[in-house]
C-alpha cells in the first residue's frame, strides 16, 4: 500500500465455520481519522471481519496490517495493546463497580510500598477525568456503573477505547438502542476522536446514520467484498441495491394472499412488567402472515411470549377462534394450538446434548399431550422415530442419523429441527421469533417456503424480524413496536423502510399515556 | 441412510473408559491374585455395592434433571433409623418405641421410603418454587436432617443408644439369599430395571433429560419444570429411604451416624459412570459401572494386600480422570 494514512488494514481475509464459509477473500483498507461504514445485510459476515481484526476470530487465511506492520492477534487483549479496539453492540460492564474502575480494569494505577502495591484511587481519578475533558464527556468518574443509562455505558467502553491509545475503533450497531438525542452526542465524540485522528469503523443498518456520519462506505454480501465507496457518492437506494444484489423476488417464495376469518384476537394486553409492552390489541387472520417489526428494546419478544403464556399479563385477553383464552404457561398454549419458535435459538430452543429426535418429539410427548403413548405407559419408538425421519426429509434437514446429538448440527439445521418440534404438534398459530437469524441463505429460503406453505393451508403465521426485506418480503401485514407501545400497522405490500423504521423510532402517545421507561 | 460405522479407536476409548478402566483394574488384580475371578468375590462385591447402587440411583435423577444434592447421606441415615426403630423385636431391651407390636418386614421399609419422599419433595420445593440453588438448598437440608436424625436418635428411652434387636424378617432382607442370590443385591438390580425403563421409555424420563439438558426449551416446549423437579426430588428421596432400610437390614443396627458421605460416594459413581454435571446426560449402565469401580478397588486392594489408606488417593485421581475425559467428550465438539 502506498498510502501511509491507513490505520488498519485487512488483506484477503477468509473465515470457514463448518458447514459455511463466512469471509470469502475480504479486504479492507480505513484511513486515519475517518469513519468508516461497514455496510451489509444480517449474514453478510460484517460481524466476523470485525471480530477477526479484533483477534476474537484467527482467519483462515489473509493478514491484518496495523499502522503498516503484519500482526498476528492472539485476542481481544492482544488487539487493544496493538491500537484496535471494539465497542460491541451488547455491553458487559461490571455493574457494580464505579466508572473509573471499569475503565482501567486489568491495569488500574498504583503506588508500591514495600511488597504490597496499593490502588491510587487519586491517580486514577485524575486519569479518568483527564480522559473525560479530553472527549467532553461529563460524567463523574465515581459514579456506580450500574446507574448509567446505556448510552453513557456507551461512552464510558469509548473512553476505555481511548485509554488504550486506539488508533481504531470498531462500533458494532453503537446506535440500537439509543435515542435521537443520545445518538447525536455519540456523533459528537465521534466527530471529535476523529478530528485526533483516530479511525471509526461504524457498523449500522441505518442508512441515514451513514450517509450522515461516514466518510466510506464498504458493503459486504455473503462473506463477499461488494466495493468500498466514498459516502459522498452514495444514495440509500444505491446502498439496498449493492446491499441486497440481486432481485428481492428471488429471495422469497411466491404466495398467493388467502387471508380469511380473524382467528386471534389481541385487547388491551398489558405485560405484568411496566417496563414491559402496554395496551397492545391487533388482530389476527386464518392465513397470514403478520411481520412484527422493531428496534432492539420494542418488546416484541415479551410481547409474544406473555401471548404464550411465559410471562405474565397484567391485563388485557386474548381470544382465539371468537373464545377468550386462557394461557398462563406454555402447556396452555401448545393445547390451543400455538407454536412459538424462540428468538435464542441455543437458550431456549435446542438441547444441545439430546439427539435430533429426542429435540424433535419433546413438544409433542410431555404427560400433557401424550402422544406416543396411546395413553398407556410406554413409548412407542417406532412412531418417535416414524415423525422425526418425516421431517427430517420434508425440511431436508441434514443429520448424519436421528441419534446425532442436535449440538453437531449447523445452525440452519438446528433451526429446521426446532420448526419440526413445532410443527408436529400441529399448530394453528405459529409464532417464529427471528427465524433466520443467523442461518445461511439456503437455509433462509427453505423456512420462507414453509411459512409460506403453512400460510395456504389458512394457518396463521406471526414473524418477528428486525431484516427490513424480509418483513417486506414475507408479511401480509406488518406490526411495528416501539419502546412497548404499537406504534402502527402497515400493509405489507406497499410498505417501506422509512414508513417502517419512522414507525419503529416514535409512537404517539395517548393522551392519558403513563410514561415509558 | 447407510449405517458403515468407522471405529475409530480413540472415540471408542473414550466413550467406554470407564468399562474399560473396570476390565482393566478386574485383570490386574486377577492377575496378582488369581482367587479374586470367583463368584463368591463377585457376589461379596455385589453385596457391598447394594446399597450404593440404589443411593446412586436417586442421585442420578437429580444429576440427569441438572441439579444437584448434598442431602442424599443424611436421608439415608435419618430413614436406616426411621425403619430400624419400626422393626424390633417385640421383647427387645430398651425398645425405641416401647409396647410396639412385631411389625412385618416390609412396613418398615415402606415408611423408611415415605419420609424420603416427604424430604425429597421439601428438597424439590426449596428448588423449584423458592429458586434457592440445589447445592445451596441442599447443603442447608442436609444439615436439617442430620439435626432431626439426631433428636430422634436421642429421644427417651433410646437415649443415643444403637438400634439393635432387630426381627429375623428384616435382617433377612440384607442377609438372606433366594439361589445363592441375596435379596439385597435382587432389590438392588429391582431398582435399576424400574429407573432404566422410568429413564428411557416413558414421558417423565425423557422430560427430565429434557429440563436437565434445557430447562428453558424444555419450558417452552411445554414441560412443567415445577412439576417435573418436585417428581425427581421425591423419587430420589424414596431411593434414599429404601437405601437407608436396606443399610439397616445388612448391618442389622442403625445410628444417627449412618450413611455420613453417601452423597458424595454417589455423585462420585455418576460423574465416573458418565453423568454431565450440567445435566441431561446418563445412564443406569454406566452409574452402576461407577458404583462397581469404587468397590472393586476397596474391595480389591484389600484383597491383594494395599494398604487401605491407597484407596483413596486410587478412588480421588479416577475421578479427576473421569471428569478431565467428560470435559473432553463434550466440549471438543465447539
Amino acid at each position: 500500500m502506498d498510502n501511509a494514512d491507513i490505520v488498519l488494514q485487512l488483506q484477503g481475509i477468509s473465515k470457514s465455520f463448518p458447514g459455511v464459509k463466512a469471509l470469502d477473500n475480504v479486504s479492507l483498507a480505513v484511513k486515519k481519522g475517518t469513519v468508516h461504514a461497514l455496510m451489509g445485510e444480517n449474514g453478510a459476515g460484517k460481524s466476523t471481519l470485525m471480530k477477526c481484526a479484533f483477534g476474537l476470530y484467527h482467519p483462515d487465511e489473509g493478514s491484518i496490517f496495523v499502522g503498516g506492520q503484519q500482526v498476528q492477534l492472539h485476542d481481544a487483549r492482544d488487539a487493544m495493546d496493538k491500537g484496535v479496539a471494539m465497542i460491541h453492540q451488547e455491553l458487559h460492564p461490571i455493574r457494580t463497580r464505579n466508572i473509573m474502575e471499569n475503565i482501567w480494569v486489568g491495569r488500574v494505577p498504583y503506588k508500591k510500598v514495600g511488597p504490597i502495591h496499593w490502588v491510587d484511587e487519586k491517580k486514577m481519578q485524575a486519569d479518568t477525568q483527564a480522559l473525560f475533558d479530553e472527549l467532553e464527556i461529563q460524567l463523574d468518574p465515581r459514579r456506580s456503573m450500574g446507574e448509567l443509562a446505556a448510552a453513557h455505558c456507551q461512552l464510558v467502553e469509548i473512553a476505555r477505547a481511548v485509554s488504550y491509545g486506539a488508533k481504531v475503533i470498531i462500533m458494532d450497531e453503537p446506535t440500537s438502542s439509543l435515542t435521537e438525542s443520545e445518538v447525536e452526542l455519540l456523533f459528537r465524540i465521534i466527530r471529535r476522536l476523529t478530528s485526533q485522528g483516530v479511525a471509526i469503523i461504524y457498523i449500522s443498518h441505518k442508512m441515514d446514520e451513514i450517509l450522515q456520519i461516514s466518510d466510506e462506505v464498504t458493503i459486504m454480501r455473503d462473506g463477499q467484498l461488494v466495493g468500498c465507496w466514498p459516502a459522498a457518492e452514495l444514495t440509500q437506494d444505491l446502498i439496498v441495491a449493492r446491499m441486497v444484489g440481486r432481485k428481492m423476488e428471488s429471495r422469497f417464495p411466491p404466495r398467493t394472499p388467502n387471508v380469511g376469518a380473524p382467528y386471534l384476537e389481541v385487547e388491551h394486553l398489558t405485560s405484568a412488567n411496566p417496563h414491559s409492552f402496554q395496551d397492545i390489541s391487533f388482530t389476527l387472520h386464518k392465513g397470514e402472515i403478520l411481520g412484527l417489526g422493531g428496534l432492539v428494546g420494542a418488546q416484541r419478544t415479551e410481547l409474544m411470549e406473555s401471548i404464550f403464556g411465559l410471562r405474565p399479563i397484567a391485563s388485557g385477553t386474548v381470544k382465539i377462534d371468537g373464545k377468550p383464552a386462557k394461557i398462563t404457561c406454555a402447556q396452555d398454549a401448545i393445547q390451543k394450538g400455538m407454536a412459538l419458535l424462540t428468538e435464542e435459538r441455543r437458550a431456549s430452543g435446542i438441547i444441545p446434548m439430546l439427539s435430533v429426535l429426542e429435540n424433535t418429539v419433546i413438544a409433542n410427548q410431555t404427560a400433557h399431550t401424550r402422544q406416543y403413548t396411546g395413553g398407556k405407559l410406554f413409548l412407542s419408538e417406532k412412531r418417535r422415530q416414524q415423525d422425526t425421519q418425516q421431517y427430517i426429509d420434508s425440511l431436508s434437514i441434514k443429520t448424519p442419523t436421528t441419534k446425532t446429538p442436535i449440538q453437531n448440527l449447523s445452525g440452519g439445521n438446528q433451526q429446521k429441527v426446532l420448526l419440526g418440534r413445532w410443527l408436529l404438534t400441529g399448530p394453528e398459530i405459529l409464532i417464529l421469533d427471528e427465524p433466520t437469524r443467523g442461518i445461511d441463505v439456503g437455509a433462509k429460503y427453505e423456512i420462507y417456503t414453509l411459512m409460506a406453505q403453512m400460510a395456504a393451508e389458512g394457518k396463521c403465521v406471526i414473524m418477528i424480524s428486525s431484516e427490513m426485506p424480509e418483513l417486506m418480503g414475507m408479511s401480509d401485514r406488518i406490526m411495528v413496536m416501539c419502546e412497548g407501545h404499537l406504534s402502527g400497522i402497515l400493509d405489507g405490500a406497499s410498505a417501506t423502510d422509512e414508513q417502517i423504521m419512522m414507525l419503529a423510532s416514535t409512537w404517539q402517545k395517548a393522551p392519558e399515556g403513563g410514561a415509558v421507561q | 441412510m447407510t449405517t458403515k460405522k468407522k471405529l475409530d479407536p480413540k472415540q471408542f476409548i473414550i466413550n467406554n473408559a470407564i468399562y474399560l478402566i473396570l476390565l482393566a483394574l478386574v485383570v490386574i488384580i486377577t492377575v496378582i491374585s488369581p482367587r479374586f475371578f470367583s463368584l463368591d468375590v463377585a457376589r461379596d462385591i455385589l453385596m457391598q455395592s447394594a446399597v450404593r447402587i440404589v443411593v446412586a440411583m436417586g442421585c442420578m435423577f437429580i444429576i440427569v434433571s441438572g441439579s444437584a444434592d448434598l442431602s442424599g447421606g443424611r436421608m439415608v441415615g435419618l430413614t436406616a433409623l426411621v425403619s430400624a426403630s419400626l422393626a424390633q423385636q417385640a421383647a427387645a431391651s430398651l425398645k425405641f418405641w416401647p409396647g410396639l407390636p412385631e411389625l412385618p418386614a416390609f412396613v418398615p421399609v415402606l415408611v423408611a421410603m415415605l419420609v424420603g419422599v416427604v424430604l425429597g419433595s421439601f428438597n424439590g420445593w426449596v428448588v423449584a418454587k423458592l429458586k434457592v440453588p440445589a447445592f445451596l438448598a441442599t447443603l442447608g437440608s442436609q444439615m436439617i436432617i442430620f439435626g432431626f436424625s439426631s433428636l430422634y436418635f436421642n429421644m427417651e428411652p433410646n437415649r443415643s443408644q444403637p438400634l439393635g434387636s432387630l426381627t429375623q424378617s428384616f435382617r433377612n432382607i440384607g442377609s438372606a439369599s433366594l439361589f445363592g442370590v441375596p435379596y439385597i443385591v435382587m432389590i438392588a438390580l429391582v431398582v435399576m430395571l424400574v429407573v432404566w425403563v422410568l429413564q428411557t421409555k416413558t414421558c417423565l424420563g425423557k422430560e427430565i433429560f429434557a429440563v436437565g439438558g434445557n430447562l428453558e426449551a424444555a419450558r417452552v416446549s411445554g414441560i412443567n419444570v415445577f412439576k417435573i423437579q418436585m417428581i425427581t426430588y421425591s423419587l430420589a428421596g424414596a431411593l434414599y429411604g429404601l437405601a437407608g432400610s436396606m443399610e439397616a437390614a445388612r448391618t442389622a443396627s442403625a445410628t444417627s451416624a449412618y450413611g455420613n458421605a453417601y452423597e458424595l460416594d454417589a455423585i462420585a459413581s455418576c460423574i465416573v459412570g458418565g453423568c454431565s454435571i450440567a445435566g441431561g446426560v446418563g445412564t443406569v449402565g454406566g452409574v452402576f459401572a461407577g458404583v462397581i469401580i469404587f468397590n472393586v478397588i476397596s474391595y480389591g486392594l484389600t484383597f491383594i494386600g494395599i494398604s487401605p489408606y491407597w484407596q483413596n488417593v486410587v478412588k480421588g485421581l479416577i475421578i479427576i480422570g473421569a471428569v478431565a475425559l467428560d470435559v473432553r467428550k463434550y466440549s471438543a465438539k465447539k
